[in-house]
């Protein structure tokens, strides 16, 4: 995971771009061409072939399937796991829950990547001026990313809580509130809460996206924009976004896969609760599978999961395609 | 652009694969087979991972090995790794000539045949308290042997309920009336834990089936009043609103820190309230809804197994090292260090008048029962209704007839 993290950052800018300017087509036409060279790049394909298939083939097929199943404990002793149909999907998705969990999702994925890329297109921003300790101070920004994420949930809960936590003792001391609101335990502010949290994990992601694609927009276009009187906002308007585009799409895509299945900061901060108000599907899944030991259920929904994570990976296609085409 | 999209897919699927778990278990399991070999050498399976439990164990183990002249390997995993460990072993033919389970997962298990009944090797739960044996039963047969079981008491600060001239509750009209009456400033009466986990239906069971509630259906008048005293607690300020959130640890913290005049929590506690000096602390059992009444708790620990290894001489050496564990002397002496109840009912009067603050752990064992007792495998589900109704009825204002009739109904 914090591999992906990484490649992707490194994936920022130029390397983009220039996978992009190589040729498709042309490497194509090389395979028809010359059959041996063709076979031999086959073999060379072979290793990551084998490794796709081995590792995110057969867990997603197996997952597919299970989803289909009556899967429980006995299954993995007895190797039996009968054929049900469509039982588990319809199971998970009449349940009570399911329509929260659905909504919590979404509201989670959006409050989240919203929060996270605005901050983090702000700071961004701010670090592309010349400060002294500019480099120091963006360093420091990664340190959320750092933490164990059972840590800093732990520390979270800690200063969210209701009686003697640090937020509420700070905010009764200046008088900004006449109760100490719940913020863990309140069903209407726990999801806000943990959307503040996630928030607070994904702005080093962004910021260090972000800022390697402010890095790679030429100093000559603002001079230009200037000469021609843009600047502040219309330079960041005609100028920056156009120009950040590619990236902003990458970060947002890479936040909505990585936000939708988030599972340990629920976990560790409110378990789904209070009264499922911050159940998600990821959360909800995990627990059928290894809480009530209902592997079937939990897989269902944890395709239903896929699915959402695909629609959004096609959707970036697209919007890419269109954009290559333009 | 290919880099770019090589990149999502390869996210995407990273997504699917996290989704995933429960395929590895079943995928990667490791080569060290146990149906081989010879008999001498036995391997144990437990979660006491931490110490002193951990050091504890490895004596009686060991000793128990020398009587039957095997050699013990032990492995100690942390709580939560256990069953997907077991998972893992049982796909792949690796389970351990012993293993210790949670007494509510046993059924789970054995549900599965990976357990051996534990007459296959002529041992019986002849004088063990009802609801231990019903715990380590499925379909009939015993399958684990519990040493040491305990359960859930009420905790309560003396010096503060010395200088409110309040006695220790004994009844639920008594009990909320002294939380009441011990509410001041930044103190709540009493500290409980109902956090959406099974640490939240464990806690809230006493009230429930002392009262007649039942877990085949929980939308009924008696479980209905059993949660109302949960929330006229919270409702009056007797108790924190943070109850929601709180883990039994949570709870434990704010008793030892002064901020709960009264808690329900177990004797696991004992080591860490013992650590602080100054606060002078007793116990006595579970308040029942009317004077008179009996209470009835959950009970906890856990019960060990033979699993299914295909090798019936390592067998019946595993079952003597079971048996050996559950022996008398090493029941007392495991009750003693780790402030747990013996499970033979023969050895609780001699226990209770050694180990005074056992005592009322001790009585409330004998009518105590396994959560598993009546539902079996079927447990986490009912268990997961509970403590949803418990969070809806705390938070939500619903009624807790409501809020348990739309937890029954899913």
């Amino acid at each position: 995971m914090a591999d992906v993290l990484r490649r992707a950052v490194r994936t920022k800018g130029h390397t983009v771009q220039a996978a992009e300017s190589a040729p498709e087509g042309r490497r194509l036409g090389k395979l028809g061409k010359r059959g041996r060279r063709g076979q031999s790049h086959l073999l060379f394909l072979l290793p990551a072939l084998a490794y796709m298939v081995a590792f995110f083939g057969y867990p997603v097929v197996k997952n597919v399937v299970m989803g289909f199943q009556h899967y429980t404990t006995t299954t993995f002793y007895t190797g039996q796991a009968p054929w049900v149909g469509f039982t588990n999907y319809r199971a998970v998705i009449s349940s009570s829950v399911f329509d929260k969990a659905l909504l919590n999702t979404v509201l989670f994925t959006v409050g989240s990547i919203a929060g996270q890329f605005l901050t983090g297109l702000t700071i961004a921003l701010f670090f592309r001026r010349k400060f002294p300790l500019n480099g120091v101070l963006r360093s420091l920004l990664l340190l959320p990313w750092l933490v164990p994420l059972i840590v800093s949930s732990a520390v979270w809960r800690w200063i969210l809580d209701q009686d003697n936590g640090v937020l509420n003792r700070f905010l009764g001391a200046l008088h900004l509130v006449q109760d100490r609101p719940g913020w863990l335990t309140s069903t209407s502010l726990a999801l806000f809460a943990v959307i503040v949290v996630n928030i607070w994990i994904g702005i080093p992601f962004n910021v260090a996206i972000l800022y390697g694609g402010l890095q790679d927009i030429p100093e000559e276009l603002y001079e230009a924009a200037s000469l021609d009187g843009a600047t502040g906002w219309r330079a960041f308007r005609y100028v920056t976004w156009p120009l950040l585009r590619p990236v902003v799409s990458v970060v947002l895509v890479l936040g909505v896969v990585y936000t939708v299945k988030v599972l340990d900061v629920i976990l560790g901060l409110t378990n789904g609760g209070p009264a499922n108000a911050t159940q998600t599907i990821a959360s909800q899944s995990y627990q059928l599978s290894f809480q009530q030991f209902d592997f079937g259920q939990g897989a269902a929904l944890g395709n239903i999961l896929i699915v959402i994570s695909l629609v959004f990976a096609v959707l970036y296609l697209r919007a890419n395609r269109r954009a290559v085409e333009q | 652009m290919a880099q770019r999209r090589a990149i999502l897919s390869r996210t995407t699927l990273t997504v699917a694969l996290a989704l995933l778990a429960p395929l590895s278990l079943s995928a990667c399991g490791s080569s060290t087979g146990s149906s081989s070999g010879s008999a001498d050498t036995l391997r144990v399976m437990d979660y006491y991972a931490d110490q002193p439990d951990k050091g504890i164990y490895a004596k009686v183990l060991d000793a128990c090995g020398r009587q039957d002249g095997v050699k013990i390997k032990r492995e100690a995993v942390a709580g939560p790794s256990l069953i997907p460990k077991v998972l893992q072993q049982a796909s792949s033919r690796t389970l351990p000539d012993v293993l210790m389970l949670d007494n509510p997962d046993l059924q789970q298990i054995a549900a599965s045949g990976a357990l051996a009944p534990l007459s296959d090797f002529g041992l019986k739960a002849d004088g063990y308290a009802k609801g231990v044996v019903d715990a380590s039963t499925y379909q009939g047969k015993l399958y684990g042997l519990q040493p040491v079981t305990n359960t859930l008491g009420l905790f309560y600060n003396k010096d503060m309920l010395d200088r409110a001239g309040v006695k220790p509750p004994t009844t639920w009209a008594e009990l909320k009336s002294a939380a009441k009456k011990l509410t001041s400033g930044k103190r709540y009466g009493i500290a409980f834990a109902a956090p959406a986990t099974y640490e939240g239906t464990w806690q809230f069971l006493p009230f429930m089936w002392s009262n007649g509630g039942d877990e085949k259906d929980i939308a009924t008048p008696q479980t209905a009043q059993a949660l109302q005293l949960w929330v006229d607690l919270v409702k009056d300020g007797s108790a924190s609103k943070s109850v929601v959130s709180w883990a039994q640890a949570d709870a434990d913290d704010q008793f030892a820190a002064g901020n709960a005049a009264m808690m329900i929590n177990g004797p696991w506690q004992f080591p860490i309230l013992d650590k602080k000096t100054s606060l002078h602390y007793g116990v006595v059992q579970i308040p029942a809804p009317k004077a008179g009444g009996t209470p009835v708790v959950p009970l906890g620990g856990e019960t060990w197994t033979v699993p299914q290894t295909g090798n019936a001489q390592r067998q019946a050496k595993a079952a003597k090292v079971v048996a050996c564990l559950n022996s008398d002397k090493n029941q007392l002496s495991l009750a003693e260090q780790r402030q747990t109840v013996p499970t033979r009912t023969a050895l609780m009067d001699k226990f209770a008048a050694e180990q005074p603050r056992m005592k009322a752990f001790t009585e409330q064992v004998r009518n105590a029962r396994a959560r598993t007792g009546e539902l079996g495998k079927d447990w986490p589900k009912a268990a997961t209704k509970i403590y949803t109704a418990i969070q809806t009825a705390l938070t939500q204002g619903a009624t807790p007839a409501k809020a348990l009739k739309q937890a029954q109904d899913g």
